[in-house]
């Protein structure tokens, strides 16, 4: 079986935290990770930007919509997801629009942080 | 040259090219606030040597050429941006051709702008930041300009546009005109940007000023940029048309004190003649676009309507009626609904208007709409129902927020009130 381990946090908590405290998160962001991929357990993980940069689509009488910030339903839940590599924004949000529940809830398009260098 | 004839080439072509020399900056690279730190450099940069060597053949050429290279030196100071430094190099490979660049290649300049409006207006921004950034960004106006066009403070108008220029980088919200399939719908996104400039211009939903000059000369800019950049488009047609045939009345709809003045009572010999002439001409032109109805194009026919009406008994009402029911079934919104029941009571009589008027109040979707209840008060003063028209006033005064709009209608309240020889309703 897979399980996907959502990881929700208070950004404003976060961007209040003081620089030790950031590289201590990081240092054992890093020491987790490695120690589920040498576990075995590790499939993809990934860093998101903060919600500034969210953008929600949704395709209603088969006229598409995107608007700012993530989606705000609160009658709606999660239910899938898909780790999508595009050019652009627009790029992005026309494949986000393709997907079938675009239909009836909403696709929250946020971009992913590259990988540490 | 003198030190002053220098400054003042400086800051004719600052005036001409600030706008272009940007619009490129940003797309060479790629960055909103490294564009506008190059673009700043590159002017001061002229400040220095105009002076001495003489004003360059190209002045816009020079200033983007030396914006870029000021920028490029600043990345390459800049450890932090070292990925930045291998795309721009990687980017510069064929641009030879850019260092020749003479006044020929306007449509370059055009396509920049082009590219610059809708990425300010990308429906991924929230609206408040499509204006505040078209407003910064395409027309150049200071921060603090902005900032009194939405009446706030200047410090938070600068945390929204920063906020939306991340967002920009963030999403990676691309830099470029958008591809055919959906080139109309981002158009009507971009024009619904210039016309609520236009409308909060026009008609400031806050405070006590009623028009705002400056903004409509923005949108009317903007309306006119866009009708060069995308030509025989029916929609930016039709929106300019509608805006010019709006300022043409501006001079007649306030009074020296402040006070509305409706259409109706306006003298109409202080109309802009020419702004009208050159409206007239989009909106035939507009109509005439094969395929495509705009909206903006019947609104702008209602309007041409009015203005070519030399006296009001020569509006020609049956056609403004049947110009709202196209209009009605292209967007069917409250708003357009209730001026036609208005331009109905015109042919038809205030009874059926009040008809229209009660069964849209009935859905309840406009209820709190200050024109909906004066529109009723209107119809039913007219069929000499007093007692109820002095209560619609009433609902539409509570309603109102513009001081001069509240203003009108308490006169209204207080001609009722003559007329039917009762003491002043006290609330």
């Amino acid at each position: 079986m897979n399980y996907l381990l959502l990881i929700y946090s208070n950004e404003a908590e976060f961007a209040a935290l003081d620089q030790a405290a950031v590289k201590k998160m990081t240092d054992d962001y890093m020491d987790f990770t490695k120690s589920i991929i040498q576990a075995g357990h590790f499939k993809a993980g990934d860093r998101l930007r903060p919600v500034s940069a969210a953008s929600t689509v949704r395709v209603r009488n088969g006229k598409t919509t995107i608007t700012d910030g993530p989606f705000a339903e609160t009658r709606e839940q999660l239910g899938g997801y898909y780790l999508v590599e595009a050019k652009n924004l627009d790029e992005a949000t026309a494949i986000a629009a393709r997907i079938p529940g675009a239909k009836l809830g909403s696709i929250e398009v946020r971009p992913v942080w590259p990988p540490a260098a | 040259m003198t030190a002053g004839a220098a400054e003042n080439a400086v800051e004719a072509v600052f005036r001409r090219e600030a706008a272009r020399v940007l619009a490129t900056l940003i797309r060479l690279l790629g960055d909103f606030d490294l564009a506008e730190e190059a673009r700043q450099e590159a002017f001061t940069a002229a400040l220095e040597q105009w002076p001495s060597q003489g004003v360059p053949d190209n002045p816009r050429a020079w200033l983007i050429n030396t914006g870029r290279n000021k920028a490029v030196d600043r990345i390459r100071r800049d450890v932090l941006f070292r990925t930045k430094i291998v795309e721009l190099e990687e980017a510069s490979v064929g641009s030879d051709s850019f260092e020749m660049l003479d006044d020929t290649d306007d449509a370059v300049f055009g396509d920049d702008r082009l590219r610059l409006i809708f990425t300010c207006c990308h429906p991924a921004l929230n609206s408040e930041a499509q204006i505040a950034l078209t407003l910064r960004e395409v027309c150049g106006l200071s921060t603090q300009a902005v900032a009194r066009a939405f009446i706030v403070s200047e410090e938070t108008m600068a945390q929204r546009l920063v906020r939306a220029k991340k967002k920009i980088r963030d999403a990676a919200i691309p830099y470029e005109t958008p591809d055919p399939s959906t080139l109309d719908e981002r158009i009507e996104g971009v024009l619904a940007v210039v016309y609520s400039v236009f409308t909060e211009g026009y008609a400031v939903t806050k405070g006590a000023r009623l028009i705002d000059v400056e903004l409509c000369g923005e949108a009317l800019r903007l309306g006119r940029l866009l009708d060069a950049l995308l030509p025989n488009n029916a929609s930016v047609m039709g929106l300019l048309a509608l805006m010019l045939l709006h300022d043409a009345r501006r001079l007649s709809r306030v009074t020296e004190t402040g006070d509305v003045v409706l259409l109706e009572d306006q003298d109409r010999s202080r109309w802009d003649r020419s702004e009208i002439a050159e409206g007239l001409l989009l909106v035939e032109r507009s109509l005439t676009v094969p395929g495509h109805i705009s909206s903006y194009g019947v609104q702008a026919a209602i309007a041409a309507l009015h203005v070519r009406a030399l006296e009001k008994q020569a509006t020609d009402w049956p056609q403004i009626v049947a110009l709202y029911e196209v209009l009605l079934r292209l967007q069917p919104t409250p708003v357009i609904e209730l001026n036609h029941a208005v331009a109905v009571s015109m042919v038809d009589g205030a009874a059926r208007a009040l008809n229209l008027v009660d069964s849209l109040a009935a859905r309840g979707r406009v209820t709190q709409y200050h024109l909906l209840h004066a529109a009723r008060a209107r119809f039913l003063q007219q069929l000499g129902r007093l007692e109820e028209a002095r209560e619609a006033y009433w609902c539409a005064l509570n309603a109102a927020t513009l001081e001069p709009e509240r203003r009108l209608l308490a006169a209204r309240i207080a001609v009722i009130d003559k007329c039917s020889g009762s003491a002043p309703a006290g609330r």
